[in-house]
């Protein structure tokens, strides 16, 4: 399959990265090529085979529901670019 | 460089219990051969006074007769694992002067037996990659070399590898997605072990591919891969897919006695191009084994060959995910925004300027095979492969296959920047003999089987049931003694 330039744009849009104009001619070329390696896969017969969801036969365990942790606002804070008041400090959200 | 630095970690820990060595000197030793080894760009941080603070505790303890296996020992860190108050930077811009508040569990059960961080090493930018090329850092560098070329040490855990192939530090931590332990292992004449999924805690390791992901040692041989695999490996409440199993003592599973053991050997694993030193080698290290008493039987893995585009569809996808963390809030990097930029605009300018080229092919692929319409015909087609990959492994084992010997890479190691030209997809033919371990969640494991004719070293692979490491480990102590691999690099860069 092919991927033209509106698509990788749409995917970097979707992946949240900034790709330049001009740089989506090469993106969407390097995408046509790794897709096309993947496509090998249709070669395979899946017929009846479930996805696989868990490497390990175990049904994720779970712990109880009790507080276990907190009061670690400064620790939470700690590498935040901007907090701010005991907050992340985002830009404008909503007007 | 000090006589020290050659001792194996299991000769490191019986000197210093036995009093002739402290652990101080060792990592004193350690500290002095990481200054030199600059020109190799294995380390990344420096963690001495950390370093020498452990060692003194450490020997505090051993004087106390209170010694766990790994107490003393000086091992270098894989910039992947979290570590309390030091940066931790998954060798990406995107974590530039992260220092989490917290330890990642396999180093913390590491310092909690005493073992000593010499520092932080090199690896590609969040583990995606198979020549340590994507790191932020630059370049680590093969201490193997054999003519002017800088050769790739391998990746992920390349500075993993360069450090204890270069004898810098006794041992080091390292992860496996797709082969990153075993095929760096490979390419400079070490051991490395990947043991089951559920093994190892993945907890406070910056993820990739979270059902793939595995963290294991980066060893000088079989023995001290069964010793420090041994402090790394056990249950974590932390962790959901953590296994509850006990961890048997690996060490002592190492008799060398292989007789009536079945080795599988894989047709699939005979791919078009393969130097012949390297089928060579294989056939070398499979008579070996007969000859150790074990039974030769040629084994099919049908769906080998879409192992490689299975895992680049299901990687990128876990990876999209996981790394849509990064987003200029919490932690790390965030982008010098223009006026009038909205929180749209900081997560795009964010990524795009701390992401590396290929991070952001695999967020961006992982995106793709994840979105509306496709996600049937790539994502859940690719699981469904998955499920055959691992069933072909499981059918061998029902069928009496103890280990199955591989090559672990299918050349030795090549020059830094050589691959730079071509086509991404070429790189990752790399993985093509370890990928499937990953995916079936086998424990894999990687010894250096001899040198190819340019002086290089190249390894052989053994897989083994899941969660039967310590056999694994007794197959492949077999192997290495019969393959007697001693070969070391020159030190051209001291």
């Amino acid at each position: 399959m092919s991927i033209d330039t509106k698509t990788a744009a749409r995917v970097a849009k979707l992946a949240r990265i900034k790709v330049d104009e001009a740089d989506l001619t090469a993106l969407a070329q390097e995408f046509t090529n790794i897709l096309g390696f993947i496509e090998q896969l249709n070669e395979v017969n899946v017929d009846g085979i479930e996805p696989m969801t868990s490497v390990t036969p175990q049904r994720l365990f779970r712990r109880d529901d009790v507080v276990n942790d907190g009061n670690q606002q400064k620790a939470v804070l700690h590498n935040a670019p901007d907090a701010r008041e005991g907050f992340f400090a985002v830009p404008m959200v909503v007007e | 460089m000090s006589e020290l630095m050659k001792l194996k970690l299991a000769e490191a820990r019986d000197a210093l219990r036995a009093g002739q060595i402290t652990s101080v000197e060792l990592t004193d030793a350690s500290l002095k051969a990481i200054d030199a080894s600059k020109p190799l760009n294995a380390f990344v941080h420096d963690t001495s006074e950390i370093a020498r603070a452990q060692a003194v505790a450490a020997d505090e303890r051993l004087l106390a007769g209170d010694a766990p296996n790994m107490c003393g020992l000086p091992i270098g860190i894989k910039d992947l694992f979290c570590t309390n108050g030091v940066p931790t930077q998954a060798a990406s811009a995107i974590l530039g002067g992260f220092k989490p508040q917290y330890e990642s569990t396999v180093t913390e059960k590491l310092f909690n037996d005493g073992a000593v961080m010499v520092g932080k090493l090199n690896m590609d930018e969040f583990a995606m990659g198979s020549s340590n090329e994507t790191s932020v850092y630059g370049n680590a560098i093969n201490p193997w070399k054999v003519d002017e070329r800088d050769l790739t040490p391998g990746g992920s855990s390349g500075g993993s590898a360069a450090a204890v192939a270069a004898e810098t530090c006794l041992a080091a931590t390292g992860t496996d997605t797709g082969g990153s332990i075993r095929q760096p292992a490979a390419f400079t004449g070490i051991t490395g072990i990947k043991p089951t999924y559920g093994r190892c805690s993945r907890w406070g390791i910056v993820a990739f591919a979270s059902s793939l992901d595995q963290a294991g040692p980066v060893t000088k041989d079989v023995r001290d891969a069964a010793i420090m695999l041994e402090a790394m490996a056990g249950f974590d409440p932390k962790d959901s897919t953590s296994v509850n199993l006990p961890v048997p003592n690996f060490e002592a599973a190492l008799t060398g006695d292989i007789r009536g053991k079945t080795i599988g050997i894989p047709k699939e694993y005979r791919v078009d191009g393969m130097p012949d030193e390297l089928e060579t080698l294989w056939a070398n290290g499979t008579s070996m084994l007969r000859d150790a008493g074990a039974i030769i039987k040629d084994i099919s893995l049908p769906h080998t060959k879409y192992a490689l585009p299975a895992y680049y569809v299901i990687a990128p996808a876990e990876a999209s995910s996981n790394l849509a963390r990064y987003d200029g809030v919490r932690f790390g990097l965030r982008a010098k925004l223009d006026a009038g930029d909205g929180i749209t605009e900081m997560y795009e300018k964010t990524r795009a300027d701390g992401f590396g080229a290929e991070v952001k092919r695999r967020i961006m692929v992982g995106t793709y095979v994840l979105s509306a319409g496709f996600y049937d015909a790539y994502y859940n087609r690719a699981r469904r492969v998955r499920a055959l990959i691992k069933r072909d492994f499981e059918r061998v084992f029902s069928d009496g296959v103890d280990a199955i010997l591989t090559p672990s890479t299918p050349s030795s190691a090549f020059g830094l920047g050589e691959m730079a030209a071509v086509d991404p997809v070429k790189m990752y033919l790399f993985d093509v003999f370890t990928v499937t371990v990953n995916l079936a969640g086998l424990p894999g494991i990687s010894v250096p089987a001899g040198l190819d004719s340019k002086g290089l070293p190249l390894g052989l692979q053994l897989i083994g049931r899941p969660w039967e490491e310590s056999e694994l480990l007794n197959t492949a102590f077999a192997l290495e003694k019969s393959l007697n691999f001693s070969a070391k690099p020159t030190q051209w860069w001291l």
